[in-house]
């Protein structure tokens, strides 16, 4: 689905050096074209609305920029269904079709680039990973729950980020191998955190998590994950799983989590979160306890 | 977390009927917490009657049980004990890592557990003590 609409191509090449009588019959032309483009607009919206095989989509508006949109609303968007469409696909239709102020994020349409994350029929999901066929009507699609909106379906991540970045989500070590050797993982460590490294920093976990919504300061299912997936690496050594453990044990750590697998239900990559946290506490609790 | 505007209940409990089990397991288990931390205090009141006397504890516990009120009670009071214990066995094995993937239907089957203990309770509960 491309994101522009081929039809609205307009000639603007024509404006200068001609007569004035031509431009004002230009200038009709123009006005006349763009009447007929909206009736066409308005005849094929309300085709849209009429027909079986359309989707009706409740879109959650906020703008405190525009006067008319500073109050929440929801507009409703009636879409022609096509085989495979998705609820992004289905968000470009309207944006393309009838609002072009729609405001939404979006990149790869694929599920890698974690940017479309939307709150759809109540849960978080990826737009471009939800089939529109699965979903009953009215699609209700909403930003991200817990977090500031900017516009329409966009919402602040910079505190999802900080989250982020408090765990050091980089690799590091301080046992390099010698020079031209390859720092080789086994495939039994690899194995084991395969599935944390499949995060895509799409937000919807956090987003859903009732301790991170309530405690600004916990670090998320994401984050604690992050730090799972490098804790979890038998390359970085001792030294550096004792200094990651450190940073998880804290208060806003892994203790918070109440194992609600609010994460784990809506993650689009299927991560094993709650898993992993409580995996990691217990290493927390290894770590701390002392026989003697 | 900072709003910049009020999205209200529609964040969290207006949404319940989109709860999963994880959530429901959750709220329920604070439940009952609470429950039976209300229960701990009647509990040591009533108890502490023994302290005056033998008879005043006796008499206290006729007259409450034969209250139908109290009977009712009492089973809703074995309803909140019965799923706090086996919600918080599944805790522990959540606890333990084992069995994460099946955690939705450890919760069920703590549900339906409680249920059948609960009716099997009734006849015994209702029909009170004869001393």
């Amino acid at each position: 689905m491309s994101t522009q609409v081929p039809e609205q191509v307009e000639d603007e090449s024509s404006a200068e050096s001609v007569s004035p009588g031509k431009q004002k019959r230009d200038a009709k032309k123009r006005e006349r074209a763009e009447r007929l483009q909206e009736q066409r607009e308005a005849e094929a919206a309300e085709k849209a609305r009429t027909a079986d095989d359309t989707y009706h989509l409740k879109v959650f508006r906020y703008d405190p920029e525009v006067e008319g949109k500073q109050e929440p609303r929801f507009d409703d968007f009636y879409v022609p269904y096509k085989q495979g469409m998705t609820v992004l696909d289905a968000l470009m239709w309207a944006r393309d079709h009838y609002d072009s102020s729609l405001t939404f994020r979006h990149s790869c349409r694929q599920a890698i680039c974690g940017s479309d994350a939307l709150f759809v029929n109540g849960s978080q999901r990826l737009g471009c990973k939800t089939q529109l066929s699965d979903l009953s009507e009215p699609v209700r699609v909403e930003p991200l729950p817990h977090a500031d909106v900017v516009k329409d379906l966009v919402v602040d991540m910079e505190h999802f980020y900080d989250q982020m970045e408090a765990v050091e989500p980089y690799f590091q070590t301080n046992s390099l191998p010698d020079e031209d050797e390859e720092q080789r993982q086994t495939r039994e460590n690899r194995e084991k955190v395969k599935m944390s490294t499949r995060c895509i920093w799409c937000s919807a976990c956090m987003s859903s998590c009732n301790i991170a919504a309530g405690d600004n300061e916990y670090l998320g299912p994401a984050a604690i994950n992050k730090a799972y997936r490098f804790a979890m690496d038998e390359r970085e050594g001792e030294e550096m799983k004792q200094r990651r453990l450190e940073i998880l044990e804290q208060e806003h750590g892994v203790w918070r989590c109440q194992t609600q697998f609010s994460c784990t239900e809506v993650c689009p990559k299927d991560i094993p979160l709650t898993e992993h946290i409580q995996e990691l506490k217990r290493e927390a609790i290894k770590n701390n306890l002392k026989f003697w | 977390m900072s709003q910049s505007y009020n999205r209200g209940l529609i964040e969290d409990f207006g949404r319940w009927r989109e709860f999963s089990a994880g959530m429901w397991a959750w709220i329920f288990h604070k439940f009952t917490g609470w429950v039976l931390v209300g229960y701990l205090f009647t509990h040591i009141a009533v108890l502490s009657t023994a302290l005056t006397s033998e008879a005043a504890y006796t008499t206290t516990i006729q007259a409450l049980e034969s209250l139908l009120v109290v009977r009712i009670l009492e089973v809703g009071l074995l309803a909140v004990a019965v799923f706090h214990i086996l919600n918080g066995l599944r805790l522990l094995f959540v606890d333990l890592g084992v069995g994460l993937e099946a955690q939705d239907k450890s919760f069920y089957a703590s549900l339906i557990l409680t249920g059948v203990i609960v009716v099997a309770s009734v006849p015994t509960f209702l029909a009170g003590v004869s001393i």
